[in-house]
This record gives C-alpha cells, structure tokens and sequence, in this order.
C-alpha cells in the first residue's frame, strides 16, 4: 500500500521529511497558537479590547480567527483532510460552514432583538 | 491513493468496489457521522451564543470564574484550561501517530501510541470532572436578589473579590435546617448554606471595607462596583445566599452560564469518555492482532477521526467558553 502524504504546510513555505515530522511540526504550531490565545485571555490589551469591529471586540475576533486556524490545522492534518480527495474534502466542509454561518446569523440576530425589548421595554428584570 | 486504505477486494463496480471519493465506506461514515456531530455541537454553541447576547450586559466573565488549578491556591485564570487543551491537542499527536505507524504495520508502535492517548483522554476526563466539582462547590459565595440577579462583593481598598466567609458575621440560632419530619407536607430542604442572609447583610454593615458587585458589565468590560450606600441599599433586596452552581442557582451570575456550561462540557465530557471506550476496545484489538491478520489499520484511523474530532470540538469550547 502506498501511503503519500503531503508534507508541506504554510502553502509549502514549511516542507517535513515524512509524516513524523510533520506532525511534531504541526503540535508545536497548536501549542505556539494556544499560548497566545491564553496570553492574550489574561492580559487582555487596552488597545485590542478598545476597539471594536463590526460589534465585537478587536479581541474577541483574534480569539475567533485563531481557533479557526487550530481547527483547519486539526482537520487538515491530523484528520488528513489534506491527502483527502477535493470534492470529498468539500463536502465534508462547507455543508458545515454554510449551515453554521446561517445558523449563528439567524440566533444572534434575534438574541440581539430580544435585548433590546428587555432594555427598553417597561418590565423591570432588575429588582 | 494518499493515506486511504482499501478495504474493498477488487469487486465489480456495482458491487461497492467503486470509490469515487477515494474513500472507503467506514471511513466515509465516520466523516458523515462527525459532520452531523459537527452540527449538533454547533447548534450548542450557537444556543449559548443566543442566550449570551439576550444577556451582552450581565454575562458572566469566564476568566473570573475558572479561576483555579488543582493542588494550588490563588487565583490563576485559564491556566488548567489551558493546560487541559494541551492534553488534548497531545493526546490527539499520539492519535495520529498511531495511525502513521499503522500505515507502516508496525504493530508495536501502534500499540504504545494507542496507549498514550488512551491515558491523555483519562487525563482530561479527570480534569474535566475536578473542574466541575469546584465550579458546583463555588469560590467566595453571593447573594440572590428578588429577580434572580447575583450580588458579590469585593474588598474595597484591595479590589479583590471578599468570600463570604471573610466578613459575615454568626447570629446564633438564626436559622435552622428544615427536616422533612417538622414539615406539614415532609418536605425537606437541600443543604442549608454556611451563612444566612441576615449574617451576611450584618457582617456587611459591621465591615465598611467591603463594597457590593453587581453582575452588570460596564463600558470597561468589569462588573460594575457600587458605593457603599448604593451597597446597602442593594443589600435590601436580596433573599438568598447562593454558594456554588446548580442548574437553579450560580453565584457566578447568569444562571444560563451554568446550565450551558454543564450541558456543552458534560455532552463534549461524555464524547472525550466514549472515545476513551472506543480507543480501548480497539488498543485491545491491536494488542490481539486483530488488524496484524486483517492485514490493515484502517479501524484505527476510524477512530483517530472520532479522537480527533474531540479535540477539535475542544477547541471550539475552549474559545467560546473560556476565552471570548
């Protein structure tokens, strides 16, 4: 049985010898990621929690955007998504991505809705 | 073909020999079985999404309440979390490298990696159920008011949050527990908390260094602090002490905090325990020879999709739990 990887991460900036290699290599990249999200969690910058972008914290997103990045490293490499077949790959990703997408548009929409009836509606929930 | 493995043996197309998608049926499965997972974890954190932002002004802020780290005192926020993802994320390199050694058949390599993420999984189970126990427990204890909102209270010149038991004071004979034989109907009560409200609204008015904290957060991102008339005040209103989480009470704040955080954990911990089961069987399974005479380690590779998959729902936890 032939088993090929692909062995390069980083759009091929970082190439591995074998798999081994590459999965130390994709570890340290987590941990790396992981450490700076806690970091970040505990000092907590004036200059990222102070701005805000599209209603969220410039914090909040990098939290977002970092977590995206661990999970398409885990998918893509410790669940092989990469040495996968594209339309295989695809199917696998984006029906969760679109419906996810929908889904967290649709309840925060509305949960923010309702936040607002309990702010300036006339019933007091503070007493 | 890359890292698939055949498990079909040459049948004829319309016999379930043709894989378009490179894939084998169970391995296929299993991707579809993960992605509807996916989508039942999502609807999760989505749910909690939704209750947070019907709340944006009072939810709790995570850091404030996991707060601690086995055999040690003080406060160290998301450090044991932190250290819980690295379990995970580790547990889950053995996973994979597992399944690269099976796809060199070397079973002795197999076995030991198979091993390790069966103790990392352990690992995290146990952290998972020490975090719920101090959550349920509680930190320092508050007061419940009328509408269901969470007075705590901090010490004035520190900042530091104040436990209840730094400042309230014994009442003797204040209140006894209600048994079931006294009751007309036989219906007792749970644990009596440590202090009554009483004690704790004296032990306030005797101690001018402690100030009220209300659950509302302020442009600042904290919880807003209240003056000490403002306190008192306050104080009126308040009907019960609440020490530690339920599904009923959370002296945290919300109490939407708490069902949620046992709801997503618990569902994600009981994920991380069937893995650990399945990754049992199927490490016994390898110990016996199973795929030695199979003549592949595709059920291992199975199942490191499913591990994997653990770790990955983690991650997301971890963001939205911990972190945002």
């Amino acid at each position: 049985m032939a088993h090929e990887h692909k062995l390069e991460i980083f759009r091929g900036l970082l190439k591995f010898k074998n798999n081994t290699q590459k999965i130390w290599g994709v570890l340290a990249f987590l941990t790396l990621v992981t450490a700076v999200e806690v970091v970040l969690g505990i000092i907590k910058p004036e200059s990222l929690t102070g701005t805000s972008v599209l209603g969220m914290r410039l914090l909040n997103w990098i939290f977002i955007i970092l977590t995206l990045v661990k999970a398409y490293y885990i998918a893509w490499d410790f669940m092989h998504l990469r040495d996968e077949k594209s339309s295989f790959r695809r199917a696998i990703v984006w029906t969760p991505i679109f419906l996810v997408l929908y889904l967290t548009f649709i309840l925060l929409t509305e949960a923010d809705y309702i936040y607002n009836v309990y702010k300036d509606g006339f019933v007091t929930w503070n007493f | 073909m890359s890292t698939t493995v055949t498990t079909g043996t040459g049948e004829k197309l319309w016999d379930g020999g043709n894989q378009p998608l490179g894939a084998s049926y169970g391995k296929m499965m299993m991707w579809f079985f993960l992605v509807s997972d996916a989508l039942t974890f999502s609807g999760f954190l989505a749910a909690y999404g939704f209750s947070r932002f019907k709340f944006i002004e009072t939810w709790p802020i995570a850091d404030e309440v996991f707060t601690h780290v086995p055999f040690t005192h003080g406060s160290y926020p998301m450090i044991y979390v932190a250290l819980m993802t690295f379990i995970l994320i580790m547990s889950s390199v053995t996973m994979v490298l597992a399944v690269d050694a099976g796809h060199k058949m070397q079973k002795n390599k197999v076995i030991w990696y198979m091993f390790l993420t069966v103790i990392g999984g352990a690992i995290f189970v146990g952290s998972q159920a020490w975090e719920w126990n101090t959550f349920i427990k509680g930190d320092k204890g508050a007061l419940e008011t009328k509408g269901g909102r969470i007075l705590q209270f901090v010490k004035a010149d520190s900042g530091e949050r104040a436990a209840l038991s730094d400042f309230a004071v014994t009442i003797p004979g204040d209140r006894v527990q209600h048994q079931n034989k006294n009751g007309i109907w036989f219906y007792g009560e749970g644990s009596m908390p440590s202090y009554s409200v009483n004690e704790v609204v004296k032990g306030f008015k005797e101690n001018s260094n402690i100030l009220v904290r209300t659950e509302t957060i302020n442009a600042e991102g904290e919880k807003t602090l209240l003056s000490r008339e403002e306190s008192l005040a306050k104080l009126k209103s308040a009907t019960q002490v609440v020490e530690g989480a339920n599904l009923i009470h959370n002296e945290y704040g919300s109490r939407l905090f708490a069902d949620f955080f046992f709801f997503i954990t618990g569902f994600h911990g009981f994920h991380v325990l069937s893995g650990v089961v399945i990754n049992l069987i199927i490490f016994f399974n390898v110990v016996i020879g199973t795929y030695e005479r199979r003549g592949h380690y595709e059920m291992v590779e199975k199942v490191g999709l499913y591990w994997h998959f653990v770790d990955l729902v983690w991650v997301f936890v971890f963001t939205f739990f911990y972190l945002v």
